[in-house]
């Protein structure tokens, strides 16, 4: 259904930003721009391939120990920027095939890198930044939880080239001794096993699903579209609380989500009595 | 590691690692002040199991208990190794977060509340997928809310160890306490040899895997807080030293330029002899001398 093809995140990150290239001292991989987005003046961030880098494990769009810190210093600039003043809108753009899997990789701790992106996010939304996350193509694993899941709206496009999940199919497949073909029947009929967004999308942790003809090229028309909807979901964030609740009290998760919303009503029951 | 009270008394020792979740959760705790919530007898279960053919247990996987550390109000969250692998499902997910949602919000009312997750796991329920890689993103928001307030402290003794996505929650925490039979890597040896080859990582490799991600390569090289023996005392002071500690000044996940600036140095071309980082590695500037 969906090979990934580390494409779509610069494609996306030029279209919303003009740019192309990384900033100086940043590996290639890593893409930051700031543009304006409505009335805001925002900070894109975007992991792309890099065929060259230092890393041999991560040349393929893997999100490794240099993207990782790399993300979470340009994530903390931003904060340190607008401690006194209007908090502006971070945008991770997501296309990321999976983390970095290597000896290197954990030898120097590739958990800590990718514990420190996911805490610049985080700390951002938690400091009154709106940290939307659009995802464009992949967002596996380890990789969505370092870039991308710790924003407080996220919104993907709903084709068949995005792809949301824990683990790629054949992995999957491997572990769970099935078949990928089982795989995929599996996911029709349980919403959290799916590889399909529009499944993904049932489990209410998404602000939107997004239509984009082709999102390898897009039309000026389109890109200017996607522009209102990231700025709506600013709007939208900046009226709501920092944490992370909308995902539980959208329409989707009350249905999906119920067994979530039981543990929380008990918990918090309990939680007061001697 | 015999100073300040950690020395190993074989006598009197009572392994931790040998109790489960709710016997570990229960050490942890002042004297007759913890009592379980959501338990088994609330019966919260994995929905989606069965509906794979697989039995759920009534507490998923996950004990939640409160009660005082020190005198003060805590929280300990402990997964069960035993079911599933202590992997992440909604339910122990949605136990997790709700806890620490519950002691952020004490906090903010004046009663400071810490917490203590207690890791045994591969990370993502692979049969809730989804709502499990979710799961984990939530409680990783919910760490860096509570962890503003009141310490977090993320405890791994072993024999699972702590693999895949919660290893970013133990990266967020204010403290990591370990024992050498634990071990904190985001990718398990198997999964590397299997995306990138045997050459990468021969997953048989005993002496690799343990010189990589085993509980005194990790304290050695700073990334884990204090490494303590196999005796549930041990384990019970070093949560209670670092609960009384407080929050540290700055967070390691926050350390970022430390850690760039180290990767920075490294010679990529080749692999690494893991000895040489308990070196390159081995003071952060905010670590206390603790063996």
């Amino acid at each position: 259904m969906s090979d990934y093809f580390g494409i779509r995140g610069t494609v996306w990150f030029r279209a919303l930003t003009g740019q192309w290239s990384p900033l100086p001292g940043d590996p290639k991989s890593v893409l930051t721009a700031d543009a304006p987005l409505g009335q805001d003046h925002t900070r894109f961030l975007c992991v792309v391939r890099d065929p060259q880098a230092r890393f041999p494990c991560a040349r393929h769009g893997e999100v490794g120990l240099e993207e990782g810190y790399t993300l979470a210093a340009r994530v903390r600039e931003v904060i340190e920027h607008d401690k006194n003043t209007i908090k502006r809108p971070i945008v991770a753009i997501v296309d990321v095939k999976s983390q970095a899997y290597g000896r290197r990789e954990e030898t120097a701790a590739i958990f800590l890198a990718a514990a420190a992106a996911a805490d610049a996010y985080g700390s951002a939304r938690l400091a009154g930044h709106p940290v939307i996350a659009l995802v464009v193509g992949h967002a596996l694993s380890g990789a969505f939880l370092t870039h991308g899941y710790q924003a407080n709206r996220i919104l993907a496009f709903d084709d068949d080239g995005v792809m949301i999940h824990a683990m790629h199919k054949e992995a999957a497949a491997r572990v769970t001794r099935r078949s990928v073909d089982e795989l995929e029947k599996l996911g029709k009929e349980i919403a959290p096993m799916s590889y399909d967004i529009r499944d993904y999308a049932k489990l209410g942790l998404l602000y939107k699903l997004l239509h984009v003809e082709n999102p390898e090229k897009p039309s000026v028309q389109e890109i200017r579209k996607v522009q209102d909807e990231l700025a709506a979901a600013v709007a939208d964030a900046r009226s709501g609380p920092v944490d992370l609740r909308n995902r539980l009290e959208s329409t989707a998760a009350r249905e999906t989500r119920k067994a979530s919303l039981l543990v929380r009503t008990k918990l918090e029951a309990q939680w007061l009595e001697k | 590691m015999s100073s300040k009270g950690y020395s190993a008394n074989f006598i009197n020792r009572q392994s931790f690692i040998e109790l489960d979740a709710r016997e570990r959760a229960k050490a942890l705790f002042d004297e007759g002040t913890s009592r379980e919530l959501v338990g088994p007898f609330d019966r919260v279960e994995s929905p989606w199991l069965p509906m794979q053919g697989v039995t759920p247990q009534e507490d998923d996987g996950c004990v939640v208990m409160k009660g005082k550390i020190v005198g003060r109000a805590a929280v300990v969250v402990a997964l069960e190794g035993a079911f599933q692998g202590g992997s992440i499902g909604e339910v122990s997910g949605a136990k997790m977060t709700a806890a620490l949602d519950l002691a952020c919000a004490d906090n903010e009312k004046g009663i400071r509340t810490s917490a203590v997750i207690l890791l045994e796991t591969g990370g993502v329920r692979l049969q809730e997928a989804n709502l499990g890689l979710a799961a984990i993103a939530e409680l990783m928001g919910s760490i860096l809310a509570l962890r503003k307030h009141a310490p977090v402290i993320c405890l791994t003794a072993g024999t699972v160890g702590c693999f895949g996505g919660m290893t970013l929650a133990a990266g967020l925490a204010s403290y990591v306490v370990m024992t050498r039979e634990a071990r904190l890597g985001m990718n398990g040896p198997e999964v590397i040899e299997q995306e990138n080859g045997i050459e990468e990582f021969d997953s048989s490799d005993r002496a690799l895997i343990w010189a990589i991600h085993g509980g005194e390569q990790r304290y050695a090289m700073g990334l884990a807080d204090a490494l303590v023996d196999d005796d549930t005392q041990q384990v019970a002071d070093a949560v209670r030293d670092f609960t009384s500690k407080g929050i540290p000044a700055v967070h390691r996940s926050a350390q970022v330029e430390l850690y760039r600036s180290r990767l920075a140095t490294l010679d990529t071309s080749q692999q690494w002899d893991p000895q040489q980082f308990r070196e390159l590695w081995a003071t952060n500037g905010l670590r206390e001398g603790r063996r």
